[in-house]
């Protein structure tokens, strides 16, 4: 017994820091895609690790009205937004994280690090930070919402609210039965693009616009400190990309019991579900438009109306069925 | 038995003494006595929670030939335990009040008073000395209300304050006489005894909800909460809004789940609709607000609205036989009282000490507060965390709960409540997220940043004794939020006595630190495994870091875009915080519009920007009916000035009017 909680707690490990060691990749080959699409070279894949490497070299500048607060947030963003990564079961379910939280955890933990990131930005006293955390914080009253929509959704589906049973109630069960859980799926995506600051919500790329919100809230930030914020942010774009491939392409993943070969098999299937989902990303990314901030409610809204058209049908056929 | 009378005899011997003393030495001994007392009765109530034997008795005081019953059972011994750690926090941090500055001979008689009269309420067990402790306790926080009765707002929120309590009691009131019934057993085991017939209930639940709501700020019978909480001082505001509303709430459980007998399932409705309403309502007032202590009184209103609808689901679960659900929902609105108790008077205590140092309760003239008083703002962060329900804080596992139960509600037969439940998850969510925006804003502008007034730039720290209420509260919000399993473990005496049963997977996850509502299968949340993997993570990090960095800081002025601008007039202020969310949820909440005057190019005068709200609750319920009022006693002053002879004609027509309706119908 004993044993086996050892080799469950080094997966556990190892996962964690597999999601660490994928994430730089996964966003270089978002990088990469929208680059040859636009018909740039492009960077090189790797660049998401040499950026981070570059910034750990180099000194950290703190403002002079910054508390401890500004100092002590990246790394607390980057620990939550990592055991949050490391709930999600990506290429095993019933790691250990799985039955020590569950989803609604999940979606409390990002929320946590987004308050520290949004406390962080107002801590200096510019404008611009907070320009950006009032806005994360809009946004975040839009996307929150209607990810808990689709938790409950799915949570009353499956009915569990472990992301592990849910994953195993999908791969027993073909999805594509059920329009409660297509709904969710759009709902999902919506609310992933604005969590991650992704074009039409949120630029990634720029810097010094009135429509910035991610960007301009970590604009004080620099050498370490500022890694540690981009290294969680590459972190939650894996988080996402394996939470929907975990909600709605979960085959492939390992089983509990798998053991370490049938890890290996699941790691493989998920990697390659990971990075086709980054390029995915890409290629929606050119294909549309930033839109204004005022506009984001709209498009929001549509995530939060099927979040709640899908937990509704939920409601009402398991009514019926009992 | 003794010990609770030993108490509450020492509290009123304390407001005595502080009464005929002035402002003598004795002043100095009132909140002593009433920390003293409150650990008195705190464990007193502890042990009852925790499996000792309560207490009855019954007094030859009060009414002739009823006398005064008293009891204390599980469920008065969990209020008692969260009123008199309030009052605890609260006596803690009146011990650090400026004797020359603060102390006023019109607070501290009644201090005492108000925590005897809570306490009283909890252990009433007949309906007059329910009625008669509870209105001790409305007029004892009123007297505190306008204890700075020279500012014209204070009168206002006093006011506003007694019609609004005179309205709830009344309600209670005839609550009571609907449950006596025509027997007039004024009893509570005889009107257990005794449930009342279905009309007879629905009365009775309505002047419930009327009656304890008001007290509690329910929307739309909040009105006078976000004027009377903030105009008391701090510790009183923390009392009130982090310990009176629960006894509001006390008085909704006791009559709803123990008094009025076996519940019908759309009782659940009124309680889940306002209260769904109040918690999304309750919190756009706040984030609009800029008043510290205002946002924290409207914040209590959005709390009060998620503990009822907490409570709604559980009638709802318990009239529909399952009382598996019906656990997990009143544990989590029992939590979730627990909880807001802890971080609201943490909150209002930190208000009140930034009160204190800067005189301004304005978030518009704070800023920067976190370099000159770091104690308190780490505290204030613990609370801002725990209240925007964030883990591994408490505010979340009571949330978490709650969740559970909204998950369980399609199990319920009926339709109605099938449709309500996801419209309730979705207000839930909402009220979540607006609550860490608010909350963002409330701290971001008054503790972080560069100070806004000179005022702010000369703060300094509060005395220990403060910090230290202010930090044992913090710490509670911490231990609450990783040890919330075992706090739900020793609910269960009170869950069985609500709704006949506990948390049903209580106690059976991998670790004792495992909260599951149902099974562990289901679900299960784990905040020690949470947090310990969130420290280990740090530390991970900081090591890598620290390894392969280059470790240099260099302190530096802000970049600002390479346009810093000195003047602290240029940060982010809490309108303009709060700018983006009413263009989205202000819009349709208070129909609020923006207007920018721009002057022409070339000419010198500056842009006014201006914002106008409509508060609805307040222009339809109160303004309106109050306008009414007014004017029918306008008319009706004339007959003041009437001659005698007119008089007599009055009365004689009157007499005939009488007589003939009386010929009609007997």
């Amino acid at each position: 017994m004993t044993g086996d909680l050892v080799v469950q707690f080094l997966a556990q490990g190892a996962q964690m820091f597999l999601v660490l060691l994928i994430a730089p990749l996964a966003v270089g080959v978002v990088r990469r895609v929208k680059a040859r699409l636009m018909r740039r070279r492009g960077a090189p894949l790797l660049q998401g690790y040499r950026d981070l490497a570059k910034l750990l070299r180099k000194e950290s500048i703190v403002a002079d009205s910054a508390s401890w607060l500004f100092r002590a947030a990246p790394s607390l963003i980057f620990a939550l937004t990592w055991v949050a990564a490391a709930l999600v079961p990506s290429f095993a379910s019933g790691l250990m994280f799985n039955w020590a939280a569950d989803v609604v955890a999940l979606v409390a933990l990002l929320g946590a690090a987004r308050a520290l990131l949004a406390l962080a930005g107002m801590d200096v006293g510019t404008s611009f930070g907070g320009i950006g955390s009032s806005r994360e914080m809009m946004i975040a009253t839009l996307a929150e919402p209607a990810m808990m929509l689709i938790v409950l959704t799915l949570a009353i589906a499956a009915g569990t609210t472990r992301l592990a049973g849910v994953a195993d109630f999908f791969i027993a069960e073909p999805l594509a039965v059920r329009v409660s859980l297509a709904l969710s799926l759009v709902a999902l995506i919506i609310v992933a693009l604005a969590e991650n600051a992704r074009i039409p919500v949120d630029n990634p790329v720029t810097h010094l616009e009135l429509t910035m919100v991610h960007e301009a809230m970590i604009l004080e930030y620099s050498g370490r400190h500022l890694a540690l914020i981009e290294a969680a942010s590459y972190l939650k774009l894996v988080l996402y990309l394996s939470l929907l491939i975990c909600l709605f392409a979960p085959f492939g993943m390992a089983p509990a019991t798998a053991g370490v070969s049938g890890w290996i098999v699941g790691l493989l299937v998920w990697s390659a579900k990971l990075l086709a989902g980054a390029a995915l990303l890409g290629v929606w990314e050119v294909s549309i438009a930033k839109m204004r901030v005022f506009r984001l409610p709209g498009f929001l809204g549509v995530a939060f109306v099927f979040g709640f058209l899908a937990i509704l049908l939920a409601f009402l056929t398991r009514g019926v069925i009992q | 038995m003794y010990v609770p009378g030993v108490a509450l005899g020492a509290l009123a011997v304390a407001a005595v003494l502080a009464a005929i003393s002035g402002r003598g030495l004795l002043l100095a001994i009132v909140y002593p006595i009433t920390a003293l007392a409150a650990v008195a009765l705190g464990v007193v109530d502890l042990a009852v929670l925790l499996g000792h034997e309560g207490f009855s008795a019954l007094l030859p005081i009060g009414l002739p030939t009823i006398g005064l019953h008293l009891r204390l059972d599980p469920l008065s011994g969990f209020f008692g335990v969260v009123i008199n750690g309030g009052v605890l926090a609260a006596s803690l941090y009146g011990m650090g009040l400026d004797r020359a500055r603060d102390l006023t001979p019109r607070v501290e008689p009644l201090f005492p008073l108000f925590a005897a009269a809570m306490n009283l309420v909890l252990i009433a067990d007949d309906a007059y000395a329910f009625l008669f402790s509870w209105e001790l306790m409305s007029l004892t926080s009123w007297a505190l209300v306008v204890a700075h009765h020279t500012s014209v707002e204070n009168r206002r929120a006093g006011h506003l304050y007694l019609v609004m309590a005179a309205i709830g009691t009344t309600a209670l009131l005839f609550a009571f006489g609907g449950l006596a019934g025509p027997a007039g057993s004024y009893g509570f085991d005889t009107i257990r005894a005794h449930a009342p017939a279905p009309t007879i209930a629905a009365l009775v639940l309505a002047a419930a909800v009327v009656g304890c709501g008001s007290k509690g700020g329910l929307i739309p019978l909040h009105a006078w909460l976000p004027l009377a909480h903030p105009a008391a001082p701090s510790h009183v505001s923390a009392l009130m809004s982090g310990v009176m509303t629960k006894v509001a709430v006390y008085g909704f459980v006791r009559i709803a789940f123990d008094l009025l007998g076996p519940p019908a399932w759309w009782w659940s409705l009124p309680p889940i609709v306002l209260g769904a309403i109040t918690a999304v309502l309750g919190l756009l007032y706040a984030v609009f607000d800029r008043d510290l202590k205002r946002v924290l009184a409207y914040s209590t209103v959005e709390n009060v609205g998620v503990i009822f609808v907490a409570l709604g689901l559980a009638l709802a679960f318990r009239a529909n036989g399952q009382p598996a659900a019906a656990a997990v929902a009143m544990a989590a609105a029992l939590l979730h009282v627990l909880n807001h108790s802890w971080f609201k008077s943490l909150l209002f205590l930190g208000a009140g000490a930034v009160l204190h140092v800067t005189g301004r309760r304005d978030l518009e003239a704070m800023g920067g507060l976190i370099h000159r008083m770091p104690r308190t703002a780490a505290f204030f962060l613990v609370g801002a965390l725990s209240i925007s329900a964030l883990p591994p804080l408490n505010g979340f596992v009571s949330e978490w709960l709650l969740f559970q139960a909204v998950i369980a509600a399609p199990a319920l037969p009926q339709s109605s409540l099938n449709f309500a439940a996801p419209a309730i998850g979705a207000m839930l969510a909402l009220a979540a997220a607006l609550a860490a925006a608010c909350f963002v804003r409330v701290y971001g502008i008054a503790f972080l940043g560069r100070p806004r007034s000179d005022e702010a730039a000369r703060a300094h720290e509060v005395p220990l004794v403060q910090q230290t209420a202010m930090g044992a509260l913090a710490l509670l919000c911490i231990l609450g939020g990783l040890l919330g399993a075992f706090l739900t473990r020793a609910l269960t005496p009170v869950l069985e006595e609500l709704v006949g049963s506990g948390l049903p997977g209580s106690g059976t996850g991998p670790t004792p630190f495992s909260l599951i509502a149902f099974d562990a299968s289901r679900s299960n949340y784990d905040a020690a495994i949470i947090a310990l993997f969130v420290a280990i993570a740090s530390v991970v990090t900081l090591a890598i870091v620290h390894r392969l960095s280059a470790r240099r800081t260099r302190r530096g002025p802000a970049w600002d875009c390479g346009f810093p601008e000195p003047s602290p007039t240029t940060q982010y202020s809490a309108s303009s915080f709060s700018q983006p969310l009413r263009r989205v949820y202000g819009a349709v909440a208070f129909s609020a519009r923006e207007t920018v005057v721009m002057p022409p190019p070339g000419d010198l005068r500056p842009a006014r920007f201006s914002v106008a709200s409509i508060d609805y609750a307040w222009t339809t319920l109160y303004a309106t009916p109050g306008r009414a009022v007014l004017r029918l006693s306008e008319r009706l002053n004339t007959l003041q000035f009437l001659t005698i002879r007119r008089y007599l004609v009055l009365m004689f027509a009157a007499l005939v009017i009488l007589l003939s309706i009386a010929a009609v119908t007997v």
